[in-house]
Order: C-alpha cells, then sequence, then structure tokens
C-alpha cells in the first residue's frame, strides 16, 4: 500500500471550522462534528441520488438549499444544517411532512416501528403535527417481491436504497421502479421474482418497514430483542453479524458493519439460515445398549461409555473424521484429543472430495500463517484471477467486493471456469475455458504478473496439479494467492492441524521439535504423538472397512457430502465404535454408539478464521440451553480416559493457540504433482449457495429462492447429444445418474455442470462424482 | 408591430414540408455553407447573435455548444428536444408539420459544429403524424446526401434518429430525456456531471429545443446583424408565439422579440367577442400569470423576467372573464401531479397534496387555512424539488393568489361551477352580444 498524502479543503458546518479530504460529501463532513443531517436515501456505500430531499442544507453563495447527500465540500465552503438555518430546518421539516402524508403510521404493527429512520427523524426534525387531512394513497398490502421478501407499497417513502442496492451492489437489478408520481412503487417483472442471494440487505437498509422477511415479520419488537455481535458459521467469507434474541429464540439475523471484511452487507444464506439450530436438536446423550439401540443417557453415563470405547483404541487404533464447520477452538481441541489422547495422527476436516496434493498444499501455503490476501487487496488489485472458484455461490461477500473494486473501473477480473455464470456476469470476467479437469492447460493464458491475484477454490483438490501449477506460476510471476474453502470452519482446522501430518500453527509431525514443543504446551508426553504422518479421510475410510480401527470419532459433517457417501457409511458401520459429536441427528447418529451432542454457534462463543486467515471471534448469544461445546465434551471424555488435557473452554484454548502461533521451524514443501489429461465428456460442479445443505433446514422460505437446478451445456454439446434448453439431460457415471433440465449456455464444450447438493442433483450419493470426473451424457423422457 | 414570417414564411405552400418545397426557399443553402466553415467558427456566429434557447429557460445557445469539450476523442451527440407537452405550449409540433427541412438542416449544422456524428431527435409519442412527417423528411434527407456518409464530399457524416417518446412530460426535462432516450424509465439525472460534459451514453450531448435548432439555418445564410436587426440586446431575434385560448384567431404568430403582448393580442383579433382579458400567462402554465395591466410588456426574455414571470416556450395562454382561476391552477396541478415523475418527495408527495386541496376548494368544500397551506407547501416545492417540474407546479397557485384571492376564498363555501359557468368558457358557447 502506497501513502499518497489525501487533498484536504476547508469548510465550515454549522460555525465550526474543519478540514475533511476533498471529495467528502457535506453530510459525512457533518457527522464528523456529531451533525446529524437527517436522510433517507443516502447510503454510505450507494451512489447519492439526490431523490429524498431530507437532507437540504443551506451554503453560501447558492440561491437555493442544496442536498448534502450529493454535494462535496469545496474549499472555503460554507454549509448551514438545520441547527443554523431556518432555511434548511425549514426545509427539511417540509419534506418530512411530505414523507408522511402518504404514509400509513401504522407503526404499532409494523416490523420497523422503533428500529425505524422515518419514525426516528420524523420525531428528530419534523413537525410536531401534519397538516394533512386527505385521503392517502392505498395499495394492495404485501405483495411478494420474492418468496422471502415482502413489500407494503404504501410504507414505502421512494428513497431507491433497495433498487440502488439490487443494481449496484449486488448486480441483480430485479427489483426497479415503476409507475410514476405518487404511485410510483417498487416492483419486479413478471415472474421474475427479486431471488437475489442478497435480497435480505434490502430490508436492513430500507429506512421505513416497506420490506420485510417472511420469516421475521410480526415476529418480534425491536425493543423486546437482545443483540449479540456474531460470526457468520455458514462460509468462509467472514460476515460479521448481529444476532438478535427474544426469550430465548432466535429472531433474527441482521448484517453488522465491519469495513474491513463484509462492510454492511450478508447474503441471504447468513441472514437467513439459521432454524437449523432451533428445531430438530439432539437434546441428551445417547447410548447404544446391548439391545443394539440408541438410548437416552445422561452425560456422565455417555462419557463413561464414549471413554471405555475409545480406551480400547488408544495408541494408533482410532481415527478422527472431523469436518469442516468447528470454530477455531473446536478444532484444536480434536487435534489435540487426536494426538494427545488416542495418539493418532489419521485425522482429516476434509468431508469432501480431497486429495494428497492438496493437504500438501494447505500444509504448506495456509496452515498457520495468519492473515494473507485481504478483501482490501481485492479491492486494490489490477488483476484478480479465478480458478476452480465461483464467488457468487461459494463466497458471496468476495462475489460483493469484487464487483465493487469492477464497478469502480480498476479493476479487471479473469475466470478459468467452464462458463459464463451469473455470478462471473456481473464481474464481468474476461473467460479462459477451461473444461472442468482441464484447468492447468488453461492457466498459461492467464497473464499472472505481480499485480494480480489469484483466488482458487476448493474443487482444485479434484484437479491433479492444478495447486502445484498455482503454486508454481503466482511464485515465479510474484503474484498472489489465496485458497478460498466452502465451509466457516476449514482455515481454522487446518490451524489446528486437523490434517494428516500437520500440527497447529503448520507444524509437522514427522519435526520432533515440533512434536515437543507442541507436547509441552500441551501437557502430554510427546511420545503420545505420532510421528509419521497418518492417514487422509479417504484413507480413514478405507482402512476403517479394513477393520484398520478399534473406534471412530466424528463429528461435525453430512456424510452426503463426502466424496463418495456409501463407503463413508460402509466405513462407519463396520467400525467396532463410533462417537459422535453431533447438533442435528444425521446418518452418523444411526451407527454411532455414543452420541454426544454439541453446542451450534448460538451457544457459544469462539472464533472462526475466514479465508483471509482474519479471525473472526463471537460471543455466545443463548445460554438457556446450556449445551457443551465440542472442546469441553472432549475434555471430559479425556477427563474419564484419565488423561488431563485441562478444561478447554474458550479462554484456556484460545491461550493455548496463541502459544502455538508464530512457528518458524520447517513446514512443509509446496505440492509438485503432474496435471493429467482427462479425455472425454467431464462433469463440472459446485454447490450452489442455497441448496440441500443441512445448515439451511427449516427456512422454506429462504430455499425457494434457490436457484432452478439446471444442466448446463454448450450448444455444441447439446447439439451432440440431441439436448437443447427445456429438454431432459441424463448424467450418469457407473454408480448411478441424475436427469435435469437442461440449459444451453455459452461455455466450453464437451462438459456438463449441474449443481452439487440441489434439488435432483445429488453429485456424491447419485453419481459418486466430483469436479471433472468423466461422465456420460444422454437424453431422457419427456420432463 | 410587424409579423416577421421567417420559420413560417412558407408554411402556406402546398409542399412546405418537403425537401422540394424547402429547397425552392434557399434550403440547405446554410447546410453547404457551413461545410465549408470552420466549426468553431459556427460556434461563434451563434454565440454573436446571442440566440436564447427557445424551449423555456433562454439558455444562450452559442454558450451551451462552446462547453462541449473538443478533441476529447469521445463521440458527441446533439439531441433535438422535441417533447413538447407543456400545456399551453404549441409551437414545436406546428413547426415540425410544416417546415421539417429547417430543424433537419439545423441539426446538420449544429451537429457539425459541436463535432457529433449522431443526432436525435426525441418527438413526443402522442404526435404519431409529427414523428411521421419528421421521419419523412430525414428520409428525404438522406436520400438526396444532406445525411448519411460523408456528406457533399465534406468527409462530414451524421446519423439522425427519430426518436419517439413514451407519454412522460418529464422527459421534455434534458436529463430524463437522456435517459429515455437511452431506454431508461425517463427521471432528471443528478447534475454534476452536466450533459455537456456526459449526457447521452456518458459523452458530451448538446441538447437544444426544436425552435432553437431550427433557427440556425437562417442564422447561418444571414449571419449576426440580420438577426440582431430583431429584439433586443438580451433577447435578440425572433420568436414563434403560439396564442391561445379565448381569442378571436389563436394561432401562431411569428414576430420580433420585444412586440408587446397587446400587439399580439391585436394579431389574435382581441378577446372574444364581448368578453374581457382576466389573465394570461407568457409562456405555458410553468410560468406565472399576468393580468391586463401587463398588456404592454415586451415579450422579452428580460421584461417578464422583471415583471416576476417568464417567457418560457413564448406561448400565451388568453382567458377570459368566464373562467375560473380556481379551476384552472387546479387543473395545472392535476397535470402536475399525473406528470412528477415520483423521484423526489417535495414534488410527488406536493403535488399530490395541493391537487386534493385545489379539489377541495373547487367543490366549495375547501376549509380557511387550505389557502395558507397550500401557499406553504408551494414554497416547501419550490426550489427543493429535484428538477424544474417541482418548481413549476408551485408556480401557478401563489401567482394566481396574487391577484385572484377571492375566487380562492369562494372555494370555502361556493364551488367553482356555480360561481362560474363552466359552459360560458367553452369555445362552442354562443359569443355574448
Amino acid at each position: 500500500m502506497t501513502n499518497t498524502p489525501v487533498e484536504l479543503v476547508n469548510v465550515t458546518i454549522d460555525g465550526v471550522e474543519m478540514q475533511v479530504p476533498k471529495g467528502t460529501l457535506v453530510i459525512r463532513a457533518a457527522e464528523q462534528i456529531g451533525v446529524q443531517i437527517p436522510r433517507f436515501c443516502d447510503h454510505p456505500l450507494l451512489e447519492p441520488v439526490a431523490a429524498c430531499r431530507a437532507c437540504l442544507v443551506e451554503i453560501e453563495g447558492q440561491p437555493k438549499p442544496q442536498p448534502s447527500c450529493a454535494v462535496t465540500v469545496t474549499e472555503g465552503m460554507k454549509v448551514r444544517t438545520q441547527h443554523s438555518s431556518v432555511v434548511a430546518d425549514e426545509a427539511q421539516k417540509g419534506v418530512m411532512e411530505f414523507l408522511l402524508i402518504n404514509h400509513p403510521l401504522d407503526c404499532p404493527v409494523c416490523d420497523k416501528g422503533g428500529e425505524c429512520p422515518l419514525q426516528n427523524q420524523a420525531m428528530s426534525n419534523g413537525r410536531s403535527e401534519s397538516r394533512f387531512d386527505g385521503p392517502k394513497r392505498e395499495f394492495e398490502k404485501p405483495i411478494n417481491v420474492s418468496a422471502q421478501i415482502l413489500l407494503d407499497r404504501e410504507r414505502c417513502v421512494s428513497c431507491a436504497r433497495c433498487t440502488r442496492f439490487a443494481d449496484q451492489v449486488a448486480g441483480d437489478p430485479m427489483i426497479a421502479l415503476l409507475e410514476r408520481g405518487a404511485h410510483q412503487q417498487v416492483g419486479i417483472s413478471d415472474d421474475d421474482p427479486f431471488d437475489s442471494y442478497y435480497s435480505g440487505n434490502t430490508i436492513q437498509i430500507c429506512p421505513v418497514g416497506a420490506l420485510t422477511s417472511a420469516k421475521y415479520r410480526f415476529r418480534s419488537r425491536p425493543f423486546d430483542l437482545v443483540s449479540v455481535p456474531t460470526t457468520c458459521e455458514h462460509c468462509a467469507s467472514g460476515c460479521s453479524l448481529r444476532t438478535d434474541v427474544r426469550r430465548g429464540v432466535v429472531q433474527r439475523r441482521l448484517a453488522w458493519d465491519d469495513a474491513q471484511v463484509n462492510e454492511e452487507w450478508n447474503c441471504d444464506k447468513g441472514r437467513f439460515a439459521f432454524p437449523y439450530a432451533q428445531e430438530g436438536r439432539l437434546t441428551t446423550p445417547l447410548v447404544r445398549g446391548e439391545d443394539g439401540v440408541l438410548h437416552a443417557a445422561s452425560w456422565p453415563e455417555a462419557i463413561a461409555a464414549a471413554a471405555a470405547g475409545l480406551n480400547k483404541a488408544r495408541g494408533g487404533r482410532a481415527a478422527v473424521l472431523a469436518g469442516g464447520r468447528h470454530t477455531a477452538e473446536d478444532a484444536y481441541a480434536l487435534s489435540k484429543f487426536a494426538r494427545g489422547v488416542l495418539g493418532t495422527d489419521d485425522i482429516d476436516f476434509r468431508a469432501r472430495p480431497h486429495s494428497a496434493e492438496e493437504a500438501t498444499f494447505l500444509a504448506a501455503r495456509v496452515a498457520g500463517l495468519g492473515l494473507g490476501v485481504t478483501y482490501a487487496d481485492l479491492e486494490a488489485a489490477a488483476h484478480v484471477v479465478l480458478v476452480a472458484f465461483e464467488p457468487e455461490d461459494e463466497s458471496p461477500i468476495v462475489q460483493l467486493r469484487l464487483r465493487k473494486a469492477v464497478r469502480r473501473g480498476r479493476t479487471h477480473v479473469t475466470a478459468v471456469a467452464s462458463h459464463v455464470t451469473e455470478g462471473l456476469y456481473k464481474l464481468n470476467a474476461s473467460m479462459i475455458e477451461a473444461k472442468p479437469g482441464a484447468e492447468v492447460a488453461a492457466l498459461a493464458a492467464a497473464d499472472i504478473n505481480d499485480s494480480t491475484v489469484v483466488l482458487v477454490g476448493e474443487r482444485a483438490a479434484t484437479v491433479p496439479g492444478l495447486l502445484s501449477e498455482l503454486v508454481r506460476i503466482t511464485d515465479q510471476a510474484g503474484a498472489k494467492l489465496a485458497w478460498i474453502p466452502r465451509r466457516a470452519g476449514e482455515r481454522a482446522a487446518i490451524d489446528a492441524g486437523l490434517l494428516p501430518g500437520l500440527l497447529p500453527g503448520g507444524r509437522l509431525v514427522t519435526d520432533e521439535g515440533a512434536r515437543h514443543y507442541v507436547a509441552s504446551v500441551w501437557g502430554v508426553d510427546a511420545g503420545l504423538i505420532p510421528a509419521t504422518a497418518g492417514r487422509d479421510f479417504s484413507g480413514i475410510v478405507g482402512a476403517a472397512a479394513a477393520d484398520a480401527y478399534e473406534a471412530l470419532l466424528v463429528t461435525g459433517f453430512d456424510v452426503d457430502d463426502t466424496a463418495h457417501p456409501d463407503a463413508t457409511l460402509a466405513a462407519l458401520q463396520r467400525a467396532p465404535f463410533v462417537v459422535a459429536l453431533e447438533q442435528r441427528p444425521t446418518a452418523v447418529t444411526a451407527l454411532a454408539n455414543v452420541v454426544l451432542p454439541v453446542a451450534t454457534v448460538t451457544e457459544k462463543s469462539g472464533t472462526f478464521i475466514n479465508w483471509e486467515g482474519r479471525a473472526r471471534q463471537f460471543a455466545q448469544v443463548l445460554r438457556e440451553n446450556n449445551t457443551l461445546t465440542d472442546a469441553r465434551v472432549l475434555a471430559m471424555i479425556a477427563d474419564a480416559m484419565d488423561s488431563l488435557i485441562g478444561r478447554q473452554d474458550v479462554a484456556q484454548v484460545r491461550e493455548e493457540i496463541a502459544r502455538l502461533a508464530n512457528h518458524n521451524g520447517p513446514r512443509a514443501a509446496a505440492p509438485a504433482v503432474e496435471a493429467t489429461v482427462v479425455d472425454g465428456l467431464t462433469l463440472g460442479t459446485w454447490n450452489q449457495l442455497l441448496d440441500h445443505g443441512t445448515m439451511q433446514a427449516g427456512e422454506p422460505f429462504l430455499a425457494a429462492t434457490a436457484r432452478e437446478p439446471l444442466a448446463r451445456v454448450s450448444a455444441e454439446t447439446a447439439t451432440a447429444h440431441g439436448l437443447s434448453t427445456g429438454d431432459t439431460a441424463v448424467i450418469s457415471t457407473t454408480k448411478g445418474s441424475i436427469s435435469l433440465t437442461v440449459q444451453v449456455i455459452d461455455g466450453v464444450d464437451n462438459t456438463v455442470w449441474i449443481p452439487t447438493n440441489s434439488e435432483g442433483s445429488h453429485v456424491r450419493v447419485a453419481l459418486g462424482a466430483a469436479h471433472g470426473t468423466p461422465v456420460t451424457l444422454s437424453k431422457g423422457g419427456a420432463h | 408591430m410587424v409579423l416577421t414570417p421567417i420559420l413560417t414564411a412558407h408554411w402556406d405552400e402546398a409542399d412546405s414540408y418537403t425537401l422540394a418545397g424547402y429547397k425552392r426557399h434557399h434550403g440547405y443553402v446554410a447546410f453547404a455553407k457551413a461545410l465549408k466553415t470552420d466549426p468553431d467558427a459556427i460556434i461563434q456566429t451563434v454565440k454573436d447573435t446571442g440566440l436564447r434557447g427557445r424551449g423555456g429557460a433562454g439558455f444562450p445557445t452559442g454558450m451551451k455548444w462552446g462547453f462541449v469539450p473538443q478533441n476529447d476523442g469521445k463521440p458527441h451527440y446533439l439531441v433535438v428536444n422535441a417533447d413538447e407537452s407543456e400545456p399551453g405550449a404549441c409551437k414545436d409540433i406546428p413547426l415540425m408539420l410544416a417546415n421539417p427541412h429547417s430543424l433537419i438542416e439545423g441539426v446538420a449544422i449544429a451537429s457539425y459544429a459541436i463535432r457529433a456524428n449522431h443526432a436525435f431527435i426525441y418527438i413526443r409519442g402522442e404526435v404519431p403524424h409529427v414523428i411521421r412527417r419528421v421521419r419523412h423528411a430525414v428520409d428525404e434527407a438522406y436520400r438526396a446526401g444532406l445525411l448519411g456518409e460523408n456528406i457533399q464530399g465534406s468527409g462530414f457524416d451524421l446519423d439522425v434518429v427519430v426518436h419517439a417518446g413514451a407519454g412522460a412530460y418529464i422527459c421534455g426535462e434534458e436529463t430524463a430525456l437522456l435517459d429515455s432516450l437511452e431506454g431508461r424509465r425517463g427521471q432528471p439525472r443528478l447534475k454534476p456531471p452536466f450533459p455537456a460534459v456526459a449526457g447521452l451514453y456518458a459523452s458530451p450531448t448538446v441538447i437544444n429545443n426544436v425552435e432553437t435548432i431550427a433557427n440556425i439555418p437562417y442564422i447561418m445564410r444571414n449571419g449576426v446583424d440580420w438577426f440582431r436587426q430583431w429584439g433586443t440586446e438580451k433577447s435578440p431575434g425572433f420568436k414563434l408565439f403560439a396564442v391561445s385560448g379565448h381569442v378571436q384567431r389563436p394561432g401562431i404568430y411569428e414576430a420580433a422579440l420585444g412586440t408587446t403582448f397587446r400587439e399580439l393580442l391585436e394579431h389574435a383579433g382581441g378577446i372574444r367577442k364581448g368578453r374581457k382579458l382576466k389573465f394570461w400567462v407568457p409562456g405555458g402554465s410553468s410560468v406565472p400569470m399576468l393580468t391586463e395591466e401587463h398588456l404592454d410588456l415586451p415579450m422579452t426574455y428580460e421584461d417578464m423576467a422583471a415583471a416576476g414571470t417568464m417567457l418560457g416556450t413564448g406561448t400565451p395562454m388568453v382567458f377570459d372573464e368566464t373562467t375560473s382561476v380556481l379551476k384552472a391552477v387546479s387543473r395545472w396541478l392535476q397535470f402536475y401531479k399525473h406528470e412528477s415523475c415520483g423521484k423526489c418527495t417535495p414534488c410527488r408527495e406536493g403535488t399530490y397534496w395541493i391537487s386534493d386541496l385545489l379539489k377541495r376548494l373547487e367543490k366549495g368544500e375547501g376549509k380557511m387555512e387550505d389557502l395558507g397551506t397550500i401557499e406553504d407547501l408551494c414554497r416547501q416545492i419550490s426550489g427543493r424539488s429535484f428538477c424544474a417540474l417541482g418548481d413549476a407546479a408551485a408556480t401557478p397557485f401563489p401567482a394566481a393568489m396574487k391577484f385572484f384571492r377571492d375566487e380562492f376564498e369562494a372555494g370555502i363555501s361556493t364551488p367553482a361551477d356555480q360561481a362560474f359557468n363552466p359552459l360560458s368558457s367553452t369555445v362552442f358557447v354562443k359569443a355574448k352580444g
């Protein structure tokens, strides 16, 4: 970052002389001296529109009051706001009176009542009584602009924040202002609902109660809510959120302001997908009895049963399958429990298609490295190259930040991808077309140099040689490289060492010094920690099927997300003893010997590490449920196994993690795997943002805004297989097939793209396939 | 006063709207001359004439052209505002019907001067016959090699597109017109940037009224002194005055700027037989009304401004004593309410509220405080709305109150139709006496 001196200008506001950077809007300058000018259409992250006229102020030399939201300060400017100008005060009061004449004033039944800018500013900057006694304009209410978003048009003040957000920030101009005059209203095109991934933000920035969510409408009053700052548990974007609770129940979540990360936005999944933590939870420990059936058990009984089973597996006869959704603290405790208590290095968080090359890459280039490429770097980059990564689906705030950068005109995005997606279109991305599995060869055309940031996604793991080549190219060019996982817990899992061969902080199990240091922090015998790398996820699954283990410790993933769900299930079935730490009943529950219910993100404090490597600490929202974290449960089991690893509460774990940071010793070397050539038709796939993910359960309004699962093929590929848009395509492997409606798109030939885990398209379960897998394509019967 | 038939000189000829008819009277001679002239010299000529915009605001045309940055590597555009929709204004549409080639030749010269290779004529959509006629004239000009590529071997290319609006008054506001032309919903844009810097497709754009552009060929042919023989220092030249309302011969009278309204009225045959002038509006409903005491005011930008009104479009509406001022103002407010684009609060809500109060007064159901309220609402709109439409909507009431307060006060108890028989103000009512 270069430090260019900021040019300052002198401005006087209400008699207060001040200096602000040139280009500052008058309304922002006033904020700096604590002068709040009323506003509706103004929003710091949207372009000025000067439509509502609530912010009129007097500027010396101007014959008319000026909108302070659209006028930038100039040298020597003298501004008088409502505090020192009768003209400004009268103008503001006049606008406020106008805004209320057609507003229903139904505050007592409106969701916004109590946190409403119109309500507040009518009190602070309005007349005490309205002179209007005529009939108000009426509309049918409410109307759905999407399954989730409801619109009460009579409440709208036409500030156009929502439509400008949709157009400028999200790039989803599916809502617009229609009609004119007092009949002006927000609306959608017929049969084209506002199914934007970011639609919920419009509710939050609506300065009145015109936009509400089906999820929250009429559920609560703002003054009955207790608000807690939290971090989103869904993807690795790391959004700052505010969680609002009423009587022990989460009512809603809002995007919270974090200029470095999510600015003031979040995605609809982060906003609405929280009911999974409220309904259908496991409430008591379960222990499988002599009768082979799971019975509710007390905690001491369940802990004793788990300890007994795991005791038999000590010294390398156990494995840990962890999932990618743990907090840093829980992931750390799992790592410690595996090595320090069970004495195994057979541990992996990658409950998804993965590779040894990926594990090496993560150990070499991600583990323990802290803050790397940041959102600010994306915004400042001249060129961003996306490889095997679809930001809108996989890390939606990365998408927003890239769009912001692109709209500023200084950043260019190139995508190495099979087709132009909705998301890439909104980034105005240049395409380097690559068949899934053939990305390595395409990289040469990407013009990667020292002002390039390369972002690579999780499906790079299934393209042999891709991560190796990216490391080589970016190192050579001096470019920045960032790996962006899909799940909130993956970065922390890597830092904690939930990978075979990897100890916390990027240390290697093969490094004797590291083993001793880690053991000293853990307070365990260094000899307990295996000195050779263990098996990865698929290795564990295979070994379990071959009776390698006495016990499996399983926590935090959906079997159907794993590379081969059948094999995973078979391994769990085969294992003599399975301990499951779970939030909700899953396929694992039915196969476990001991099931221990653990806290969801609302019930604990913790830390997520987002894709940047930024620690995102959050506070506990709910105390009522009295649930335990994974870390606390593991500590109790360890106690019962006479292996003292401490309480493992958040404070203790954080202190230990801090001691294990800043590793300067040997690290893994970058992978060097040769690319392979994949002939024939291959599968392209990733998880769409809104799909059948377990953590989206229980929110039908959100689910209804998901994109329609379609099989996307190029025109030439479609023709070659006798397909056209609207036909049914059958995508098959030796394992099975998926039938989906065809969409002919602009993209590379000899590939078919389908969503990984959407309605009618469960790629892992049905096909046992991953991105880049050869598949066959044919035409199905009438759809 | 003498009439100055220049634009209107040959409107009575059967083929006035054809290329042949236009050429018979030196048509396109000015364009040929322009093509041999330095574009900057043309801009200077227009500056020297002091020609002011005929669309209502009266901005100096040459200065507007001079704002366009040259050698900036961007395309430039000329846009002709032919969205004549102002209540009372009816001059551009007859001009385009009777003499469309004067407009097209003006477009060609203006485009050449500002280095535009693409010009648009944005005509209100409600007048398909005019759109057809202008399109026909443009086709003729193309066929005659007066438009298109390398015009007359000069190396100058010009394409002219005739675009039909979709029925919104707001699209006469120049930036809303640009949005509409770009295919968006017509709403005024935030300025700056001004169109001369970033107008159509974010490129430098000049937007001129039909009549303004139609003046150009005559100026080009006859020069600055010729043009300045009429009018005043600040309002040079001649103008189409479209006189409508309660006069004997409503119509378009082309006369020198500075002609008094009394003279114009005489040309129009005076007030209807047996009636007398009650009030008149010099240039469309958006400018304040005047009365009999203002009959001798010269029709110039500066004299009208001094009298507290504006020359506007220069299309006086004349009302005799059979007219209810209250009803006239109420109709205008209904118009502004209907046409308010909705973008800004004062105009959107203010026109809704005021027209509601005026309707109440019209029915004789007003309240005493309504008059004060409306006056205050007009103050809240004027100068506080986003564009001039709001200012225009706030104009008629205060002006009318100045002269006819009693009529509005009567609205508290007497329906306007009772005070003024609506039949008596119609054109088909039998002349009195």
